[in-house]
């Protein structure tokens, strides 16, 4: 094996000058040096180099078995995965513990999963408590839940105490398409401002397939962000993460939404050649998260999208694990706060 | 640790000059080719033109591929044509082809979406394209919103297929809807489903192999539209055997290829210019 050699001699120097930005990171406002969970970021951090290296393949060739990337874990944040069942199709590593190996065997070290039951479940008390259950059950805390909440059904706020409180979640996840409600409806406004209060991060899904290859009876439009524009600025404290968005929104409707506030996207569904090294002279590379949507979608695309696209290690760390690591609120969903 | 080779051979049957920075055939495809070599894509089939159109008259399809021809003359080691036509310039058609494939380097036929391919116009072009052993790519697309008027469904090549067992026909894009698409060409033996063009939805590449076997399935990414990445994801986080990767990601193509490339001299091993330069 003359990979790993090869990829810390090309990856050596620029790990080094990305120390200090690394401690930045850990000596961010609010963030305690104590926390556990600073100091698996710091150790995922200077596992960093070697890791991405595997992943965005800094060997010239290719390899198309998986086994390379194996048993090598970076710190690569994944913020778009999910579990459960896709309603017209079974997919491989849609239960927990298959998807947590499937990551892990991808250099995965934190995936931020959603449960597919909650796009169409009216249930979503048992959909998050099952996703909870999964996460804590599964991988070694790898998964990090993010459970549903439908702001059209009664008494969603117990849900989003629910969430916050019991199960401890970081943050939240919507499909305002499939709950049929949209981005400029009261219900919205609420239930951002609710999450922000609980300081949770807000996942939106703005689509969950391509429009032209839904099954007929679940034939669902994608949703308009527009909205967001004025509702980033209007409530203190909301961050939000835009998922399944890329292909929807570009161009200076983006970078509005990217300039109103704490606003993310992540890279599953970006496209075209080059298409990360494109977003990142359009939009701040800070706000770039990587996603794979995961296991709707082969993970291995989004990966690669890292080795076809030229990305300084600057950014490279930036987008596969620091604006992760730096958006992850600290404190959140331990009851330490009451609505 | 896999047996695979550091250095798996990669050919793309899809590939564009829109969607690439550039403002010549040649500078357009030079960026293409960069974006290939970091993910280890050696050679790149391409058709049509710097700028598209769904009905092509006959002089907007000399001008398409003269851009290609412009392109691949550039760099013959890494580039095959695609000749574009429009059936319903069956004679212009014909002329195309004749120009590019059977006396130029072309080596296939792309179609589009100007005529659905059932037609009995596409009759004689298939039947030249046969004669040049030149594989069809047929662009097919099922769409819940609704086809462009002469979009072909995968139904639609599965049809044309039939009428002429001596072409070999692509099915592009596996049909959009690959549930459907193909299942749609399942019987039609000389039919190839390519995997380009949609999201790297999990699954497709596997139902393709269980379904028609790894023999009949192709990588091709669609770039510059799609990335070369989330195209060749398909195959290589699907889980079908490495055997059947290195069907679909080369040794399809090149059997494919071989009877027509091997008439034109170029050679179907191996590439050894594997790095740009
Ligand atoms: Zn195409």
């Amino acid at each position: 094996m003359k990979a790993p050699r090869q990829q810390a001699r090309v990856h050596g120097p620029e790990t080094k000058d990305q120390r200090p930005r690394a401690l930045r990171w850990e000596h961010a406002p609010g963030n305690k040096l104590g926390d556990p969970k600073h100091c698996i970021a710091r150790r995922d951090f200077f596992r960093f180099a070697s890791g991405l290296a595997v992943l965005v393949g800094v060997r010239s060739g290719l390899s198309v078995s998986s086994a390379d990337s194996s048993h090598r874990p970076g710190a690569l944040v994944d913020v778009n995965v999910s579990i459960s069942h896709w309603p017209t199709r079974r997919v491989e590593f849609d239960e927990a513990p298959e998807l947590a190996k499937l990551l892990r065997s991808r250099g995965v070290s934190q995936a931020w999963v959603g449960s597919l039951d909650g796009m169409l479940h009216k249930d979503i008390a048992a959909a998050n408590a099952r996703l909870a259950r999964a996460c804590a059950q599964n991988g070694r805390g790898l998964l990090l839940p993010f459970g549903t909440i439908n702001p059209v059904l009664p008494d969603w706020r117990e849900e989003l105490r629910r969430c916050a409180e019991a199960h401890r979640m970081h943050g939240i996840r919507l499909y305002p398409n499939y709950h049929g409600y949209k981005l400029d409806d009261p219900a919205s406004a609420s239930l951002l401002r609710a999450a922000a209060e609980r300081g949770l991060i807000v996942q939106i899904a703005l689509a969950m397939e391509d429009e032209r290859m839904m099954h007929p009876l679940m034939r669902v439009a994608p949703v308009d962000p527009t909205p967001l524009v004025r509702l980033v600025r209007e409530i203190q404290g909301i961050r939000l993460v835009l998922i399944n968005a890329l292909r929807l929104v570009r161009g200076e409707p983006l970078g509005q939404l990217i300039r109103s506030g704490e606003v993310y996207v992540e890279i599953s569904t970006l496209d075209g050649v080059g298409c990360v090294e494109r977003l990142v002279t359009e939009i701040p590379v800070e706000r770039v998260l990587f996603g794979s949507n995961a296991p709707l979608f082969y993970f291995e695309s989004a990966a690669l999208k890292l080795r076809e696209s030229s990305l300084s290690p600057t950014q490279l760390a930036a987008l596969c694990a620091g604006n992760a690591i730096r958006l992850m609120p600290r404190g959140v969903g331990r009851g330490s706060r009451t609505p | 640790m896999s047996a695979a080779p550091d250095r798996m051979e990669i050919w793309d049957v899809h590939c564009h000059l829109s969607g690439v920075p550039g403002n010549t055939p040649e500078e357009r495809l030079e960026r293409l080719i960069g974006y290939a070599d970091r993910l280890g894509i050696q050679k790149l089939c391409i058709c049509m033109g710097m700028e598209w159109a769904y009905d092509p008259s006959p002089e907007k399809l000399r001008k398409d591929n003269d851009d290609v021809l412009r392109a691949i003359r550039r760099f013959p080691e890494r580039a095959f044509g695609f000749v574009y036509l429009n059936p319903k310039h069956t004679q212009a058609s014909i002329d195309e082809l004749n120009r590019c494939v059977a006396d130029g380097p072309m080596v296939g036929v792309k179609l589009w979406v100007a005529e659905k391919c059932n037609s009995p116009a596409l009759d004689p072009i298939v039947r030249r394209a046969a004669e040049l052993r030149a594989p069809i790519y047929q662009h097919t697309w099922l769409k819940i919103t609704g086809n462009l008027p002469g979009e072909s469904t995968p139904m639609d090549l599965a049809e044309l297929a039939r009428r002429h067992p001596d072409a070999q026909f692509i099915c592009g894009h596996s049909g959009g809807d690959w549930e459907v698409g193909i299942r749609a060409v399942r019987s039609c033996q000389n039919v190839y489903v390519e995997l380009s063009g949609g999201d790297p939805v999990a699954g497709v590449t596997e139902m393709a192999v269980r379904e028609l076997g790894a023999e009949r399935v192709l990588f091709g990414s669609d770039a510059g539209g799609r990335s070369f990445a989330s195209q060749l994801g398909k195959v290589t986080g699907a889980s079908v055997p490495e055997t059947a990767k290195r069907l679909i990601l080369v040794g399809n193509l090149r059997r494919l290829l071989r009877p027509i490339l091997t008439s034109k001299g170029f050679s179907t091993h191996r590439s050894t210019t594997i790095e740009h330069q």
